[in-house]
C-alpha cells in the first residue's frame, strides 16, 4: 500500500515537475509518527492513545479528526452542562452579571472613596489595583454580584480548559485555540467580557473547519471585534451631529455624566472626544494581521479606505447589545481599497466588499498558509508547504479543511526534523500534562492562575497579534522554573482542583526538556 | 510622620566620576498605572486657569494651608510629595511637564500600550521597548539594521535569542517586580519577571538537582542553555535573599506593594546580580470619583509613590551616581474636574527623572498653558513633548546606547540627539 502509493505519488510529482509536492500518503504507521501527529493534533497523547490510533489506522484517525461532527463528544458536553454562565448571550450576561457588579462597585466608591476593592474583570490587568492606598488590600466579603460578575470569565477560561483535556474532538479546539488567537480579543478592555463566550461560539467554533471568508465576516461583525478594535466608534466625518437615537458611545460629553458613569466604564474614555471621524485601528488589523500580513502591500491611503467603507458598524456596551449598521453614521462615498473601486451608495454592503477583495487577495492565502504551518509544523515554515496550502487556500476560495488536510498530509509534517521541533506554549504545556498523567480537572481556576503566571492567561491577551507561536517567545529562564514547579506540584497532587495519582519520577517526566516539546 | 529622612550621602555627585565607566548603569522605570493627575502632582499654580477649572480639588498655592511645595515660583509639588523636596533642592530630580504621546487615545489599554510598546497608534508591536533595548545593546556591534521591517526584525531578533541561548545571556539583566511580565519588558531579550527575588527557585531541592542534571545532559540546545541560565540565576538569587534585607542609609520604605518592590530592585542592584534594567509599578491613579484634593485618595497615592522612590533613591545612596529612576503614566487627566469631584481621562502629564546624572531642578518641557484654547481638544493639557523624546535620551545618554541602536528601541520614531531636552548631563 505505502509503496504504491509513494510510486504513484512520485509518478505525478514527476509528471508536476514538483518533487517535492510528494505527500507520504497514508502516513508513515511507526509509533513516533503516531506521537507526532497526536502531539500537534491534540494537546497531547493520554495513555493508551498511541496504541488506539495504531489500531485504527494514523489516517483513518486524522479523516475523523477532520470531520469532528462525526466524533462523539458527550462526556465533554456533561461536564460544561455544568457552567452556568457559557451559554448565555451577551445581553443577559451584562444584565444579570456585569452590570450589578459594576453597578455595586460605583455605589461603594461614591460611598466610600477611600477604598477601592479591585475590579475583579481587570485584576489581572494593570493599574485597576492589586494594591490598595498604604498597601492595606481590602478585604471584604465577596457579594453576590461579585461572584456573579467573577463568573463569567471563570466559566470560559474552565469550558477552555475542559474542552482541551476533555474533547475527542481535538484537532476542532486546537483550531480553536489557533483561530480565536488569530482573530484575538481582549477580556481585559471593558465590555469585550460579555461577548466572549457568544464570540467563540458564533464568530469562531463553525468556521474552524469551514470556510475562511465567513469566519472573516462573523468576527468582523461580531460585538467583540467592534468594541475591541473601536469600530464601533468609527463614524463619517461628515455624518450628522448626534441625534435622538444616536449609538450611545458617541453621544455627550464626559463631563456632563453622571456622577461615577465614567468611573464604572474607564475605556469608554475615548467615546467622550468630542471629535469625530474615522477610527482607524480594526481597519488597519484587519491587513495587517487578519488577512493580508504585515508585508501584504497595503498602503495607508487603504486603511483609510477601508476604514471608511466600515463606518457605521457598530454596537452598544453598556446594553450588552448585539452589533447594528447605522447608516447616517456610514461615509457612503466611492473608496478605493488594494486598487479596487467600491462604488459611492453601498452602505452596509461597503464591508461585503472590503471582505471580499480581502480574503481573495493573495497576500491572504499565504499569510493564513504561513501561520497554519508555523501552528502544525515548524517555527520555521517550509517554503514548499506554505505554497501548496496557500495554494489549496486559493484554489478553494478559503476552504479552511482543505488547507488544513494539505498541511497535515505533506511530507514536510511528518519529516523526522520536524518531529519535538516545537516547543509547547504554556496551555500545550498544562494541558498535556493532565493527558499525558491521566489526571481529573475538576475546577480549572486554579489552573488559569497558572497560566497567567506562565505569561499565557487565557482570553486575555492585550495586543490583537494574539499570543506568539514560537519557541523564542516561550523559552525563558523563569518560564523553565514555572514550568518545572508546576511538575513538582503535580507530581505531588498538589495542584489545586486537579487529581492525579502522584508516582514516582513523574514530576521529572513533565519537567523534563523531552516534555516541553511536542 | 515623615517617613523617610533625607539625609543620604549629599556627595554622591562627586563621587560620580570616580565610578562612572566601573559600574554598570541601572535604569529604574515606575509605571503609574490608571493615568495620575499630573496637574495635581505637579502643580502649576501660576495659571489662573488651573484653579477655575478645579473649584472643589485643586491645589492650593504655596504659602497658604495645604499648600503646593513651591518648585520655581510657578510649578509646586503637591504637599503629600515632601519626600521629592531635597532630591530636587540637589538638583537631583528633574520633572518634564506637558510629556505623553501624539495618540489622541484616551483608553488605558491603549494607552499603556502604547507608551510601553514605544510605538504610540501601532498596536501590532509585540515587544516592549526596554526588550528591545536589551536585544538591540546586546547585538549593537554586530547589526547596523535599523530598520523597522517587521520580518528583519524578527529574523534579527530570533537570532539574537539563539546567539544568547548559546552565550548563557544573564536573565537577571533585566527584573520586574511584578506577577506578571510588562509590556514593557516582553519580547525575545531574556527578562525576569518575579514578585519578589526569592520567588524565583524552585524549592523542592531533590527536584531541582535533578532537573538542572536532565538539562544539563540535553542535547536540546535551546532548553539547555536557558535552563542553565535559570539555574545560575537561582543560586545567586538564593545567596542574594538567604539574609533579611536591611536597607541601608536609614531608608524607610512605605510598607505597600508598591515599597515591597522598590525595596527588591534595590536589593538586587546592591548585590551586584549584573542587573541593568528593573520595571516596577504603582497603580490605582484612575480618579474619576472624589479624588480629593491636599488630602483624599490620590494624596494617598502620591504619599506611597514620592516616599517609595525617596526611600529607593536613599538606599541606594552613592549608586545613585550610576542610577536613573524613570516614571511614566499613560495620559494625564481633563483640566477641569467633573461632576463627581474627580478628573477624566486626559492628555499630557509629567514624568521625573531622577538620579546623579540629571540636570535637575528644573521643569523641562514647553508649557501650553492651561486657558481653553491652549488646551488639547479644548479640554486637556496639551502634549509638547514626545515621551520617547526622554526614553532616547535616557538609552543614549545613561544607557550609553549609539543612535543606531536607539533607532532600533524606537522604530518609526527618528532618534535625534540634538534635539534632546538636555534632562540628563552630557
Amino acid at each position: 500500500m505505502w509503496t504504491r502509493s509513494f510510486a504513484v505519488l512520485s509518478l505525478l510529482a514527476v509528471i508536476a515537475g514538483r518533487p517535492e509536492a510528494r505527500a507520504p500518503w497514508p502516513p508513515p504507521t511507526t509509533d513516533e509518527a503516531i506521537t507526532h501527529a497526536l502531539n500537534r493534533l491534540t494537546f497531547g497523547p493520554r495513555p493508551g492513545d498511541v496504541e488506539h490510533v495504531k489500531a485504527m489506522g494514523l489516517q483513518n484517525w486524522i479523516d475523523l479528526q477532520l470531520s469532528p461532527s462525526r466524533i462523539d463528544d458527550a462526556a465533554l458536553m456533561t461536564k460544561l452542562g455544568r457552567l452556568e454562565t457559557l451559554t448565555l448571550d451577551s445581553q443577559t450576561l451584562q444584565r444579570e452579571y456585569s452590570g450589578p457588579a459594576m453597578l455595586a462597585r460605583r455605589e461603594r466608591k461614591q460611598n466610600n472613596p477611600d477604598s477601592e476593592p479591585p475590579n475583579p474583570a481587570m485584576s489581572h490587568l494593570r493599574g485597576t489595583g492589586a494594591d490598595a492606598p498604604n498597601g492595606v488590600r481590602p478585604r471584604r466579603e465577596v457579594s453576590d454580584a461579585q461572584r456573579k460578575d467573577r463568573q463569567v470569565i471563570a466559566d470560559i477560561e474552565e469550558a477552555k480548559l475542559l474542552r482541551a483535556v476533555y474533547s475527542e474532538r481535538q484537532l476542532q479546539e486546537v483550531l480553536v485555540d489557533f483561530w480565536f488567537n488569530h482573530f484575538n480579543v481582549f477580556a481585559g478592555k471593558g465590555a469585550t467580557r460579555n461577548y466572549l463566550g457568544e464570540y467563540e461560539r458564533e464568530a469562531i467554533r463553525p468556521y474552524v473547519l469551514g470556510n475562511f471568508r465567513e469566519m472573516l465576516e462573523a468576527t468582523a461583525k461580531s460585538p467583540a471585534m467592534l468594541f475591541y478594535l473601536d469600530n464601533w466608534q468609527n463614524v463619517s466625518a461628515d455624518s450628522p451631529s448626534p441625534g435622538g437615537a444616536q449609538p450611545r458611545p458617541l453621544r455627550g460629553a464626559q463631563r456632563r455624566a453622571p456622577r461615577g458613569r465614567a468611573a464604572a466604564e474607564p475605556t469608554s474614555g475615548k467615546a467622550t472626544r468630542p471629535k469625530r471621524g474615522i477610527n482607524e485601528n480594526y481597519a488597519r488589523e484587519l491587513m495587517e494581521l487578519h488577512t493580508l500580513g504585515a508585508d501584504g502591500g497595503y498602503t495607508q491611503a487603504d486603511i483609510v479606505n477601508v476604514a471608511r467603507a466600515l463606518t457605521g458598524w457598530t454596537m452598544r456596551p453598556r446594553e450588552g447589545s448585539g452589533s447594528q449598521f447605522v447608516t447616517r453614521l456610514h461615509d457612503n462615498k466611492q473608496k478605493t481599497v488594494l486598487g479596487h473601486t467600491i462604488e459611492a451608495g453601498g452602505g452596509e454592503n461597503d464591508i461585503e466588499r472590503v471582505l471580499d477583495i480581502l480574503a481573495a487577495h493573495p497576500a491572504t492565502a499565504r499569510h493564513i498558509a504561513t501561520k497554519l504551518v508555523v501552528r502544525l509544523v515548524s517555527d520555521t515554515p517550509p517554503a514548499t508547504l506554505v505554497d501548496r496550502a496557500a495554494a489549496r487556500f486559493t484554489a478553494t476560495r478559503g476552504d479552511l479543511r482543505e488547507v488544513v488536510r494539505t498541511v497535515i498530509r505533506s511530507s514536510e509534517f511528518f519529516a523526522a526534523d520536524a518531529y519535538r521541533a516545537k516547543v509547547k506554549t504554556p496551555l500545550d504545556f498544562v494541558a498535556s500534562a493532565l493527558r499525558a498523567t491521566g489526571a481529573e480537572l475538576r475546577s480549572a481556576l486554579p489552573l488559569a492562575r497558572e497560566l497567567r503566571e506562565m505569561g499565557m492567561p487565557l482570553y486575555f491577551c492585550q495586543p490583537p497579534t494574539g499570543y506568539d507561536d514560537t519557541a523564542t517567545t516561550w523559552v525563558s529562564a523563569g518560564a523553565l522554573v514555572s514550568r518545572m514547579n508546576f511538575a513538582v506540584a503535580l507530581g505531588k497532587n498538589e495542584i489545586r482542583g486537579v487529581i492525579v495519582n502522584p508516582r514516582a519520577g513523574l514530576d521529572q517526566e513533565i519537567g523534563s526538556p523531552a516534555f516541553q516539546r511536542q | 510622620m515623615a517617613m523617610v529622612t533625607m539625609g543620604f550621602a549629599p556627595t554622591f555627585l562627586a563621587r560620580t566620576a570616580a565610578t562612572t565607566g566601573t559600574r554598570k548603569k541601572l535604569l529604574i522605570t515606575v509605571f503609574q498605572r490608571g493615568a495620575v493627575d499630573g496637574l495635581n502632582m505637579v502643580v502649576p499654580y501660576g495659571e489662573a486657569d488651573y484653579y477655575r477649572s478645579r473649584p472643589s480639588i485643586a491645589i492650593a498655592r504655596p504659602g497658604t494651608a495645604n499648600g503646593a511645595i513651591d518648585l520655581n515660583g510657578f510649578f509646586g509639588l503637591h504637599p503629600r510629595m515632601s519626600a521629592f523636596k531635597p532630591l530636587w533642592d540637589r538638583g537631583e530630580l528633574a520633572i518634564v511637564q506637558a510629556s505623553g504621546s501624539h495618540d489622541t487615545t484616551r483608553s488605558h489599554f491603549d494607552a499603556q500600550d502604547y507608551m510601553e510598546s514605544a510605538t504610540p497608534g501601532v498596536k501590532s508591536t509585540t515587544d516592549g521597548w526596554l526588550n528591545r533595548y536589551l536585544s538591540a545593546s546586546a547585538n549593537a556591534s554586530t547589526s547596523a539594521n535599523a530598520t523597522v521591517d517587521k520580518t528583519a526584525d524578527k529574523q534579527a531578533a530570533s537570532e539574537a535569542h539563539d546567539r544568547a541561548v548559546a552565550q548563557g545571556r544573564n536573565p537577571l539583566r533585566a527584573v520586574a517586580l511584578t506577577s506578571q511580565m510588562p509590556r514593557t519588558l516582553q519580547g525575545m531579550a531574556p527578562a525576569l519577571a518575579i514578585g519578589k527575588a526569592s520567588d524565583f527557585i524552585v524549592p523542592d531541592m531533590g527536584a531541582r538537582t535533578s532537573f538542572e542534571e536532565i538539562y544539563q545532559a540535553a542535547q536540546d540546545r535551546t532548553l539547555n542553555g536557558t535552563a542553565g541560565e535559570a539555574f545560575a540565576a537561582m543560586r545567586t538569587l538564593a545567596s542574594t535573599t538567604a539574609a533579611p534585607y536591611q536597607p541601608a542609609n536609614g531608608a524607610v520604605y512605605p510598607r505597600s506593594p508598591f515599597g515591597n518592590a522598590l525595596q527588591e530592585i534595590a536589593r538586587l542592584a546592591k548585590s551586584d546580580v549584573g542587573l541593568e534594567i528593573a520595571f516596577a509599578e504603582s497603580t490605582q491613579w484612575d480618579h474619576h470619583v472624589n479624588q480629593g484634593a491636599a488630602t483624599g485618595q490620590m494624596a494617598n497615592r502620591l504619599s506611597d509613590f514620592s516616599h517609595g522612590i525617596a526611600a529607593l533613591a536613599q538606599d541606594l545612596g552613592e549608586r545613585m551616581a550610576d542610577t536613573i529612576i524613570l516614571t511614566m503614566s499613560e495620559f494625564g487627566r481633563a483640566v477641569a474636574e467633573n461632576g463627581s469631584r474627580g478628573t477624566d481621562h486626559g492628555h499630557g502629564n509629567a514624568m521625573f527623572v531622577i538620579g546623579g546624572g540629571v540636570q535637575g531642578r528644573e521643569v523641562y518641557g514647553n508649557w501650553p498653558g492651561l486657558k481653553p484654547d491652549q488646551r488639547f481638544e479644548g479640554r486637556d493639557l496639551a502634549v509638547t513633548t514626545d515621551f520617547r523624546d526622554v526614553f532616547s535620551e535616557v538609552v543614549v545618554k545613561h544607557l550609553g546606547a549609539t543612535t543606531a541602536t536607539a533607532a532600533r528601541v524606537f522604530p518609526g520614531y527618528a532618534v535625534r540627539p540634538a534635539a534632546f531636552r538636555g534632562i540628563l548631563k552630557a
